[in-house]
């Protein structure tokens, strides 16, 4: 055993950094808090810029919408756990879709081999749809999408179902995650050369703002930023990059940055220190607030809100002594709370190697609702506010990511750091740095560089491929594109192409070819025969 | 030696193939990397093309058992011997079937990047 020599002078006290580059010192006082601009102490939840929540009594009114990642194999599998999860008490779907529906192609496309309803449920036509949602009302529950390359599609065919059921989209809600730039920068669902993904996004921005004014059409993701490797303040600075690019080029359409402002949402990340996380979302939502309000003039207040979902990520958890990851996902649900989240969704604690079980999903599920009913954590907003130590990193964190935004502004703006590769560039330097302090024990990982185990036996059950079901979704498309009019879906997919080459927006004809069954991978080739598809710059 | 490392099949995880990738080069070795999403025939068509003394595929949607069996079948093709090997999210009893399709190792997530370049660079023919 080591001896601790007691009676340390200051000097020999061990540095802390944060991953952000922020040093911690070992205690905090109200002195720290000087730092902060008059009248901060008054400041309250839903006033602006809202650094202690985007509304007044927060959790206090309601809880935050529990949003369980699922879906898998067929529509006809993913219904099922639809029904599973509302029935225990779910409030909001997160949908998943297999890797070649995210990538355009049809589950009968050579390419798709292996891979149809391996990672989420096989979308191929509107009927598909109708079988997922069957029995799920949309004005109850809201659907939320996990789909950016082709998500001009799915989203096409949502308002498609959504008006052939008979509902008024003009009252329809729900989300599309969208965000095609971090695509290209973690993910890598992408189609399209970066400018034409671009403009499919503003598509439907404007389509929405125009048609379904409740709907989000996209949330911009830190997460998938700071799976890939970038820190805390790299995932914000990146993320408000990606949606002031988006703003910038609605706004080129001639619509008022209040007509969109407020239903942009974001997507964040939670793993890594319990503090540097809370500090990130409050600066987060303060200095997104003050964008909206002094750069962009927002004259609504809504427009000014940081809305989003904050979930426990998959890169914070560990493949060793997997159930660790239980009691590290109910940790990052206790920061997402203490954070002021709008929705919320945990890894399950064998995403590190499968796709959810059953009993795996329960858990996650089970763990936020512990958290809401047993905990007090909805008694109050902010709870951390005033803390000398929170307030003073939140002030850090805010000049950190206005210090990072600039860095990509001076470089040319993301959209051109995306398209030349840079900012992927930096994103893969972060994690090849993380990784190697992972690996020489410089940041510790318990069971992975700590606490380790010899022989372990594997304790976790694997979720099966559904080969039956990749094969009947197959057969289902055929007969489909046999039973449809092909006449009228020819015309209409032409319509697409002619629309893709006037530069007008493609929302209207793509609605109205899904709704007479033209499939996910005839309407992307149709583009990509237009557009091109990306050549990706290789950087490493 | 040169090491192509390649990204088969729909898979977007690159975190990992673009970390051993720095690994590889810092520890002075010369690598080349496909990008995302290319066919087995790409890849087969690039092996040929750059002679890497070693191929290295990442797969992490699960469908390394499928792809493996076409890499072997197109380079039998192509009459092209070059050894591979191929990492990811692979469970432990996948490991031996991998073997048996014709890699001459399977890494599952988890291992530690010095192991796959310590294999990679004392791999000998």
């Amino acid at each position: 055993m080591e001896t601790k020599t007691v009676n340390k002078k200051a000097e020999e006290i061990k540095k802390v950094f944060l991953e952000s580059g922020l040093e911690v010192k070992p205690v905090y006082t109200y002195r720290d808090e000087y730092n902060s601009e008059p009248g901060f102490e008054e400041e309250l939840p839903g006033q602006y810029p809202f650094t202690r929540g985007i509304h007044p009594l927060m959790y206090r009114k309601r809880p935050f919408t529990i949003r369980q990642y699922a879906g898998f194999a067929s529509p006809e599998e993913t219904n099922e756990r639809f029904n599973f999860l509302i029935k225990n008490g779910q409030t909001g779907l997160n949908v998943a879709f297999d890797l070649s529906t995210q990538c355009g192609l049809d589950s009968d496309d050579p390419r798709a081999l292996g891979e149809v309803g391996r990672v989420g449920m096989a979308i191929d036509t509107l009927e598909d749809f109708e079988i997922a949602f069957n029995g799920i009302d949309l004005d109850k529950i809201t659907v939320s999408m996990t789909i950016n390359g082709s998500a001009i599609v799915l989203i096409a065919m949502y308002f498609a179902l959504a008006e052939k059921r008979g509902y008024d989209i003009k009252n329809l809600r729900g989300t599309a995650q969208n965000d095609i730039l971090k695509e290209f920068i973690g993910r890598g669902t992408w189609i399209f050369p970066v400018d034409k993904s671009v403009k499919l996004v503003i598509d439907t921005i404007e389509y929405c703002a125009k048609n379904v004014p409740k709907y989000s059409p996209v949330s911009v993701c830190g997460y998938h930023i700071r799976e890939s490797g970038a820190n805390p303040v790299q995932e914000m600075a990146y993320a408000f990059c990606i949606a002031k690019a988006y703003s910038d080029e609605t706004m080129k359409r001639g619509i008022d940055i209040d007509e969109f402002a407020s239903r942009l949402s974001f997507n964040f990340d939670i793993y890594g220190n319990l503090f540097e996380q809370i500090a990130k979302f409050r600066a987060g939502r303060r200095l997104w607030a003050r964008i909206m309000r002094e750069e962009y003039q927002t004259k609504k207040e809504e427009s000014c809100w940081l809305r989003m979902i904050a979930g426990g990520g998959g890169a914070g958890l560990t493949k060793e002594q997997p159930e660790n990851n239980i009691v590290r996902t109910a940790y990052y649900a206790l920061i997402s709370a203490l954070s002021g989240t709008q929705t919320m969704a945990l890894c399950t604690y064998d995403e590190a190697f499968t796709i959810p079980t059953e009993k795996s999903a329960e858990i996650a599920l089970r763990t936020m609702q512990i958290m809401i009913d047993e905990m007090g954590i909805c008694d109050t907003v902010d709870p951390l506010g005033g803390s000398y130590y929170i307030e003073t990193l939140t002030n850090e964190m805010e000049s950190a990511i206005i210090k990072e935004m600039d860095i990509v502004d001076k470089q040319g703006g993301i959209i051109a750091g995306v398209a030349s590769g840079k900012i992927q560039e930096a994103v893969s330097k972060q994690a090849y740095i993380r990784e190697k302090a992972i690996q020489d024990g410089k940041t510790l990982k318990v069971g992975v560089n700590c606490y380790k185990k010899e022989e372990e036996k594997r304790t976790v059950e694997f979720h099966p491929y559904n080969i039956d079901a990749a094969n009947r979704q197959v057969v289902k498309l055929k007969k489909k594109r046999a039973e449809r009019n092909n006449e009228q879906v020819f015309k209409l997919l032409g319509a697409v192409r002619e629309n893709a080459k006037e530069n007008v927006n493609l929302m209207p004809s793509i609605i109205a070819a899904v709704k007479e069954y033209a499939s996910v991978g005839e309407i992307i080739g149709v583009l990509k025969e237009v557009y091109g598809e990306y050549d990706e710059p290789i950087f490493f | 030696m040169k090491v192509l490392l390649a990204k088969p099949g729909l898979d977007g995880h690159d975190v990992g193939v673009k970390v051993l990738a720095h690994a590889l080069k810092e520890a002075g070795h010369k690598v080349v990397y496909t990008g995302l999403r290319k066919s087995i025939e790409e890849i087969v068509q690039q092996a040929t093309d750059e002679k890497p003394d070693i191929i290295g595929l990442s797969i992490l949607s699960g469908t390394h058992q499928i792809l493996c069996e076409k890499l072997t079948e197109e380079m039998l093709k192509h009459k092209l011997n070059i050894p591979w090997i191929v990492g990811g999210n692979i469970p432990a009893e996948d490991v031996e079937a991998l073997r048996k399709t014709g890699a001459v190792e399977a890494f599952p997530t988890g291992t530690q990047i010095e192991t796959v370049v310590g294999y990679i660079i004392n791999f000998k023919h």
